[in-house]
């Protein structure tokens, strides 16, 4: 071991690449103490001193005050025997012993022990604390066995570590597993089958016994594609082994195509993205109104005798529409849209009507629906519609919608709660009007009733609200000719 | 007798018989050897507890000694992170007292749950202060057996032990070790900050309603890193076990009689199934939070100079002085046991060995796993893969 050490800068911090020599707190020729500071270095995160990692006289001061120095490089020496005598031979000092080092690298020769030698030959030099080997440069270990005169070529370690002989279980993985009945045959000697809690459930949906099967999983354990070829060659067992390899293979086959994947794009991304925003951002309650449309479907019959309506479409989403159009001049608050800090409260309705069509789920809207007349209101729907379903609504037809109606009714189904749009606070879900039996006048009867659902922004509508709204838009449909009368 | 129990003497009363609630300034506070090295013969906590302690003159002289070699052994660690040979260190300077105090409080079957920064509660648990440098050092991760020392592992997550003592004491009430003398302990070390984190409040609440026999011992050093108590807390950190149904206490965290006195006192209550109570140990960390940190950018200089005049170390040695308990020669001769044994630990901290690669794999499970067996093979075959491995 040398006399005379060489302080590298440490890394003060935790992943500090550098510091800055503020000052010298010792001199060349200075007796120091272990501990005594010798120099102040200022970080990225802190201004410290740095006290002497040995005792004994300095040597030398590698880098001025105000240098900044990489961390690993030397920056003092001490003679740590100065009573010794003088020197024998000069020693290696800062910069100096970097090119030694550097030769020593060259070299390959140096066998001493020292810190620097270390690194110079290629060995492994601890560099857990403080800093690394930085004297030289990064550069991979040879392999074993691999000829020194072809280094560039990349060595021929093999890429997979032959199987370890601590592996445990016994079952050579075969790719094709088979569905032996012949008792446990399962990994570890009997001991209890591995098979993730999905895959158990799966298993008993299938009605397949784990503890049949060999597992091709890590450790032996049962995979969910195991059980699958497993449920479907259970019939095919009885069959000889050898011809058992193409029916297991077809059944392999067959477990791989029963999941289709579809990549999420377009108006099917679209929808997802806004439901699940909506759904997540907006508190919503849906409260649900089963309503008489008897009269109200008499009276559209009615409607649709009349000269002037001859031609138009008439369905009883009109009068759906319709009736939420004057629930809305009744509670006007309903057709607002929470913005963060305050409530927009519109004063017209874009009614968004939800319509199904080959691109998937698209909500163009009849625009200041309220301000339309009944006729109007139905060629408009009319032409909504038909254009959504060829396929051709502009945006500027799907957005800015104020409330929207989902007829569910068309599918068949009586009732949902259906998620809003963004920035809706109020959808209503119009059922299927059906042939039901009803309390009519005290008697149970045939009547054609319906089922609405209305979620709403529970932020803005409180329940009574929501209720009052839907209720109106019950009356109207129960009784439409008579809430015209009262309301308008 | 300069760790363990030094026990209550019922020698004669040296000290300057005075009795007073509260100290100088702070009638919360409970104090029993002032700044200036006076002795408070007793103090009547805020729940009407008289405290006091009595000892010999040798227990006097032990207290010191602990102090001023925690201190050195301490400053060591912080040296030899500035020479590279730690990565990290949390020094205690400062908070001395908070911990021999307490840490001596603790009776042998007692189980203290530290901080990664109860240095000296170690030192007086007996341990070998090199336990916790392979951790700095990064040669090992910190593992010791726990029950082995009756003190858990360093645990770097704030207040994540107060959560793991409360579960331990729980288990105490368990297993029927509470009700009498013998009766075990549990006490966890936390700091400011962590009285902000979820874990301190949940634990109090377990704690106080399974009626656990903790000791909370918060080490009140007045900064969370760089953040100042008035963004902790709007009243006495104390106070906050009112809240939570437990008693709690401020202590003169600088002052290691007090701090003995106040932890006997709550860990005696504790192993006789009175339940948990709070120790707010009132102290300033002198130094950095950690060797990464640089406190000048977050407070000024007159709060430093303002608390080094509360020195824990000064004041005892000036209580020693004046009641002729210690002389120049016992000074002496502990500082030269301090510079001993800190050159030894800095000798044997140098000589920490590095692990081996493959101990990685050492502690993944305890009884030691089919899965992990296979890692080691491979990753051992791969060391060996390269020219002049040593395997």
């Amino acid at each position: 071991m040398s006399r005379v050490k060489e302080f590298n800068l440490p890394d003060l911090g935790e992943g500090l690449t550098e510091g800055e020599i503020l000052s010298w707190l010792v001199k060349v020729g200075d007796t120091i103490e272990l501990n005594q500071p010798i120099v102040e270095v200022e970080t990225a995160k802190a201004a410290v001193e740095i006290p002497a990692k040995w005792a004994g006289r300095v040597q030398s001061i590698f880098h001025a005050e105000g240098t900044t120095v990489e961390v690993g490089t030397p920056i003092i020496a001490i003679d740590t025997d100065p009573t010794a005598g003088p020197l024998e031979t000069p020693e290696p000092t800062g910069d100096a012993a970097k090119a030694s080092s550097a030769a020593g690298e060259a070299a390959k020769g140096a066998a001493d022990s020292d810190q620097n030698d270390d690194a110079a030959s290629g060995k492994r030099t601890p560099v857990l604390v403080g800093y690394g080997p930085r004297t030289t440069a990064a550069k991979r270990r040879p392999r074993k066995g691999v000829a020194p005169a072809a280094p560039a070529q990349p060595a021929p370690v093999p890429v997979q570590p032959a199987p370890a002989p601590a592996q445990p279980a016994p079952a050579p993985v075969a790719s094709g597993p088979s569905t032996t009945g012949n008792g446990h045959s399962g990994p570890a000697g009997g001991a209890r089958v591995l098979a993730k809690p999905p895959v158990r459930k799966l298993a008993k949906d299938l009605g397949v016994d784990l503890s049949t099967l060999t597992g091709s999983g890590p450790l032996g354990s049962i995979s969910r594609e195991d059980v699958r070829q497993a449920a479907s060659a259970t019939p095919a067992t009885a069959q000889p082994p050898a011809a058992a390899g193409p029916v297991g293979s077809t059944a392999a086959n067959v477990g791989v195509h029963r999941e289709q994947r579809i990549p999420v794009k377009g108006v099917r991304k679209l929808t997802a993205e806004n439901m699940s925003r909506s759904a997540f951002t907006a508190p919503h309650v849906t409260e649900f109104l089963t309503v008489d449309m008897t009269r109200a479907m008499k009276a559209l019959d009615r409607l649709r005798q009349r000269r002037e309506w001859r031609d138009v479409r008439v369905s009883p989403l009109l009068l759906v529409a319709k009736a939420v159009l004057l629930a809305v001049r009744r509670h006007p608050m309903v057709n607002s849209t929470w913005a963060g800090e305050e409530i927009a409260v519109k004063d017209y309705v874009n009614l968004g009507i939800a319509a199904a069509t080959e691109r998937g789920l698209i909500v163009p809207n009849v625009k200041d629906a309220g301000r339309l007349t009944l006729r109007e209101l139905a060629d408009s729907l009319t032409d909504l519609v038909q254009t959504a379903k060829a396929g051709k609504t502009s945006p500027g037809d799907m957005s800015g919608g104020t409330l929207t109606i989902t007829n569910v009714g068309v599918f068949g189904v009586d009732t949902g709660t259906p998620i809003l749009p963004p920035g809706e606070s109020a959808i209503l879900a119009f059922g299927a009007v059906r042939k039901m039996p009803w309390v009519h006048k005290g008697k149970v009867r045939p009547r054609q009733v319906t089922t609405l659902g209305l979620s709403f922004d529970h932020r803005i509508i409180d329940g009574e609200l929501g209720s009052r709204f839907l209720r109106d838009i019950g009356d109207f449909l129960a009784d439409p000719e008579a809430a015209l009368l009262a309301w308008t | 007798m300069a760790k363990g129990d030094p026990g209550v003497s019922t020698r004669g009363r040296r000290a300057v018989p005075r009795s007073r609630k509260g100290a100088t300034g702070d009638p919360e506070l409970v104090q029993l050897l002032t700044p200036e090295g006076e002795r408070i013969e007793s103090v009547t906590g805020p729940d009407g507890t008289e405290y006091r302690v009595d000892f010999t003159d040798e227990e006097y002289r032990g207290f010191y000694r602990d102090l001023v070699l925690v201190r050195k052994l301490d400053a060591e660690a912080t040296a030899l992170q500035r020479q590279g040979e730690l990565g990290l260190w949390a020094s205690l300077l400062g908070q001395e007292a908070a911990q021999v105090g307490s840490g001596r409080a603790l009776r042998t079957q007692d189980m203290a749950f530290p901080t990664y920064r109860e240095h000296g509660v170690l030192y007086c648990r007996g341990i070998d202060p090199i336990m916790p440098l392979g951790l700095f050092r990064g040669v090992d991760q910190g593992g010791w057996d726990p029950n082995e020392f009756k003190f858990n592992m360093y645990t770097i997550v704030i207040g994540a032990q107060t959560l793991h003592a409360t579960g331990y004491a729980m288990g105490v009430t368990m297993d029927g070790k509470t009700g009498t003398d013998e009766g075990e302990a549990v006490i966890a070390y936390f700091g400011d900050g962590a009285t902000s984190q979820g874990d301190v409040n949940e634990s109090f609440v377990w704690a106080s309603v399974f009626n656990a026999p903790m000791v909370f011992f918060c080490q009140n050093n007045q900064y969370a890193i760089s953040e100042p108590l008035e963004r902790q807390t709007r009243i006495p950190l104390y106070r906050r076990a009112a809240g939570f149904g437990f008693p709690g206490v401020r202590v003169d965290g600088n002052d290691v009689l007090a701090s003995y006195a106040v932890t006997r006192h709550a860990l005696d209550n504790a192993r006789h199934g009175q339940g948990p109570s709070l120790i707010e140990a009132y102290t300033y960390r002198m130094g950095a939070h950690t060797t990464s940190d640089d406190p000048t950018r977050y407070r000024i200089a007159s709060e430093v100079e303002a608390w080094q005049a509360k020195d824990p170390i000064a004041r005892m040695k000036a209580f020693l002085v004046k009641q002729k308990i210690a002389d120049d020669d016992f000074f002496a001769e502990v500082d030269e046991q301090a510079k001993r044994e800190s050159v030894h630990l800095r000798e044997r901290v140098l000589e920490m060995p590095n692990p081996e690669p493959s101990s990685m794999f050492d502690h993944v499970y305890p009884n030691g796993s089919p899965l992990v067996d296979q890692q080691r093979a491979q990753f051992t075959q791969y060391l060996e893969s390269f020219e002049g491995s040593a395997h």
